[in-house]
C-alpha cells in the first residue's frame, strides 16, 4: 500500500546468520534482517555490545564468520561476502557510503573541502573539471557550508563541519544505502540537532536506506524507523522504533530504556 | 476502519521481580468511516493503552486490531510505517520533533514523506497555522520553545494536515481557549464529515457531547483483580 512498496517489492538488504568471532570471544552472532528501500535501521547498545562489529561486517571492512549479506544490486540480488574484492569495492564507491564517528577517518585531512567532495566524483569516472567543481559546490550548499570555504580543508574546519563534510563526500554519489557509526556522537547537541535535520532531508528527498549504529536513544527516536537491539553481540530485540522504546520486552532493553536521564 | 477483536495486553517488568501487570482482556470495539467514539474511564483505565496499541507503538498479546485491512498485532513494521504514512494520524499531548526544524517545516512533513511538492506542502501548512491562529512571527521558528497550547496546536496541524482515514485524538482541545477550542473542533467536524473513522480521548465533555456518536467504556476491558 505504499508508494514506496509498489515500485520496489524486494529489501536492499538481506542478512542472514551473520557472525563474527574474535577467537573464543563473540563479536555479533546469528543477525538476521531485511531493510527495504528508504528505510532507516537503528541498532542500540551498550559499547562492546557487538554493534560496531556488525556494522563493520555489513559494510565489507571486516570479514565475517559466516552469513550472507545480500544486496539488491542493479544487476540483481548478490551475496557482497562473495562477491570479488574488485567488485566489493566498486560498490563501495558507488550505491554505498560509509560515515565514520570520527570525520577524520573518512575525510582526507591534507585536500580541500571540494577536493574531498570532488575525489568520490573521480573515483566514478567523472573527468570535467568544472562539473566536479559545480557538485561540489551544490553538496557543500546542501550541508549549509558556505561555499567560499571551498578551497579550506577540513583541519581548518570545527567538528560540526567536518562531520557535514563527510556526509556531503560520501552522498555525492547518490549512494542507495549508508552506513552510520555514531554520526552524531562527541558533536555538541546544537549540532547534533542540525546534522539529524540534514540527515533526515536528505533520507527523504534521496530516498536513502540507512543502518546508524548510537547508543543514543533521542537520535534514534528521531531518526530510525526501526530499531535494532544488540547485547553481549545477540540482537535481543528488534521492532518499529517507538515500539521498542515505549514498550521493550526483553529484560536488557527495558533496562536500557529506563536507565535515560530525563531533560 | 477501525475494528478491534478480542484484544488483551499485559506488562512484564523484567527488572522489577519479573512482575506481570495485565492491563486489558477481552477488548472488542469497532468504529467505522465518518464515526467519532470516545474512549472513556477513570484515570489508568487503559484509555491511552489502547489508543497506543491502535498506534502500534504498545504490543499485544492477543486478539487483533485491523485498521483499514492492515492488522497491527502482527503486522510487520513496515507495513505499520506505510500506515501511518497514508491511512492512521494520531494527535498526541506530546510534540516530539527534531529541534532546530522551523513549525512550517514541522506541520508539512506528512506532506513531503508522501512526495508532495515542498512549496505545496508548505502551502497547505501555513494556511493551517493561520486557522490555528498561530502568529506568522513564530512560523520560521522550532516549536520547541513555544507554549503549551502553541505546541498543541502545531500537533494538530501535523495530523491534520493529510486526510487520514482514521485518527487519533489524545486530548485535542486540553490546553486551548475557547477561541481555538473552537477551530479544533470545526476541524475534527469536517474530517469526520469526509468520512474519517475517528476514536478520541477527550476529557473536555461539551466537546465529547458535541463530536461524539459514541462513548466506549475502558473499565469494561479492564481484567479483573485476581482477589
Amino acid at each position: 500500500m505504499s508508494r514506496i512498496e509498489k515500485i520496489t517489492p524486494a529489501p536492499l538488504l538481506s542478512v542472514r546468520n551473520l557472525s563474527k568471532r574474535y577467537g573464543s570471544r563473540i563479536g555479533c552472532t546469528d543477525v538476521s534482517f531485511d531493510l527495504w528501500p528508504g528505510e532507516v535501521l537503528g541498532i542500540v547498545g551498550e559499547s562492546g555490545s557487538g554493534k560496531s562489529t556488525l556494522l563493520s561486517c555489513l559494510a565489507g571492512h571486516l570479514a565475517p564468520d559466516g552469513g550472507e549479506v545480500v544486496f539488491a544490486t542493479v544487476n540483481g540480488p548478490q551475496d557482497t561476502l562473495r562477491m570479488s574484492e574488485p567488485d566489493r569495492r566498486r560498490l563501495a564507491r558507488t550505491d554505498w557510503a560509509f560515515v565514520h564517528q570520527n570525520p577524520r577517518d573518512g575525510l582526507r585531512m591534507g585536500v580541500t573541502a571540494g577536493g574531498n567532495v570532488g575525489e568520490r566524483l573521480m573515483a566514478v569516472g567523472t573527468r570535467n573539471y568544472g562539473s566536479i567543481r559545480d557538485a561540489a559546490t551544490d553538496w557543500l550548499g546542501r550541508v549549509e557550508i558556505d561555499a567560499n570555504r571551498i578551497d579550506d580543508r577540513p583541519s581548518a574546519f570545527s567538528g560540526g563541519m567536518q562531520q557535514r563534510l563527510q556526509i556531503a563526500r560520501n552522498l555525492v554519489t547518490g549512494p542507495r544505502l549508508v552506513f552510520m557509526d555514531e554520526p552524531t556522537g562527541g558533536l555538541d547537541v546544537s549540532v547534533q540537532a542540525r546534522l539529524l535535520d540534514l540527515l533526515r532531508g536528505l533520507v527523504r528527498e534521496m530516498g536513502l536506506s540507512a543502518i546508524i549504529v548510537t547508543h543514543d536513544l533521542a537520535v534514534v527516536r528521531l531518526l530510525a524507523d526501526r530499531l535494532m537491539v544488540m547485547k553481549s553481540g545477540h540482537v535481543v530485540e528488534q521492532g518499529l522504533t517507538d515500539q521498542v522504546l515505549d514498550d521493550p520486552q526483553h529484560p536488557y532493553t527495558q533496562l536500557l530504556v529506563s536507565s535515560v536521564l530525563q531533560v | 476502519m477501525i475494528e478491534i477483536e478480542n484484544l488483551s495486553k499485559s506488562f512484564t517488568l523484567h527488572n522489577q521481580g519479573g512482575a506481570v501487570i495485565p492491563v486489558m482482556q477481552g477488548a472488542n470495539l469497532r468504529v467505522d468511516a465518518g464515526e467519532c467514539a470516545a474512549l472513556v474511564g477513570a484515570s489508568g483505565a487503559g484509555k491511552s493503552t489502547l489508543m497506543r496499541m491502535i498506534w502500534g507503538n504498545y504490543l499485544a498479546q492477543t486478539g487483533s486490531i485491523r485498521v483499514g485491512g492492515v492488522d497491527l498485532v502482527t503486522a510487520a513494521p513496515r507495513d505499520i510505517l506505510a500506515l501511518r504514512r497514508e491511512t492512521l494520524g494520531y494527535v498526541s499531548q506530546f510534540l516530539r520533533v527534531v529541534p532546530r526544524v522551523s513549525t512550517v517545516d514541522v506541520v508539512a512533513e506528512p506532506l513531503l514523506t508522501l512526495g508532495t511538492p515542498r512549496p505545496d506542502a508548505r502551502a497547505r501548512a501555513e494556511a493551517l497555522l493561520a486557522r490555528l491562529n498561530i502568529p506568522k512571527r513564530l512560523w520560521s521558528l522550532s516549536p520547541t520553545t513555544f507554549s503549551g497550547g502553541e505546541q498543541q496546536r502545531v500537533n494538530i496541524a501535523r495530523g491534520f494536515i493529510h486526510p487520514y482515514p482514521a485518527l487519533l485524538l489524545d486530548e485535542p482541545t486540553a490546553s486551548l481557549d475557547a477561541a481555538n477550542r473552537e477551530v479544533v473542533l470545526s476541524l475534527i467536524e469536517e474530517a469526520k464529515a469526509r468520512g474519517a473513522a475517528i476514536i478520541g480521548i477527550f476529557h473536555d465533555e461539551a466537546a465529547r457531547a458535541r463530536l461524539c456518536d459514541r462513548l466506549i467504556d475502558v473499565t469494561g476491558f479492564t481484567p479483573k483483580a485476581a482477589a
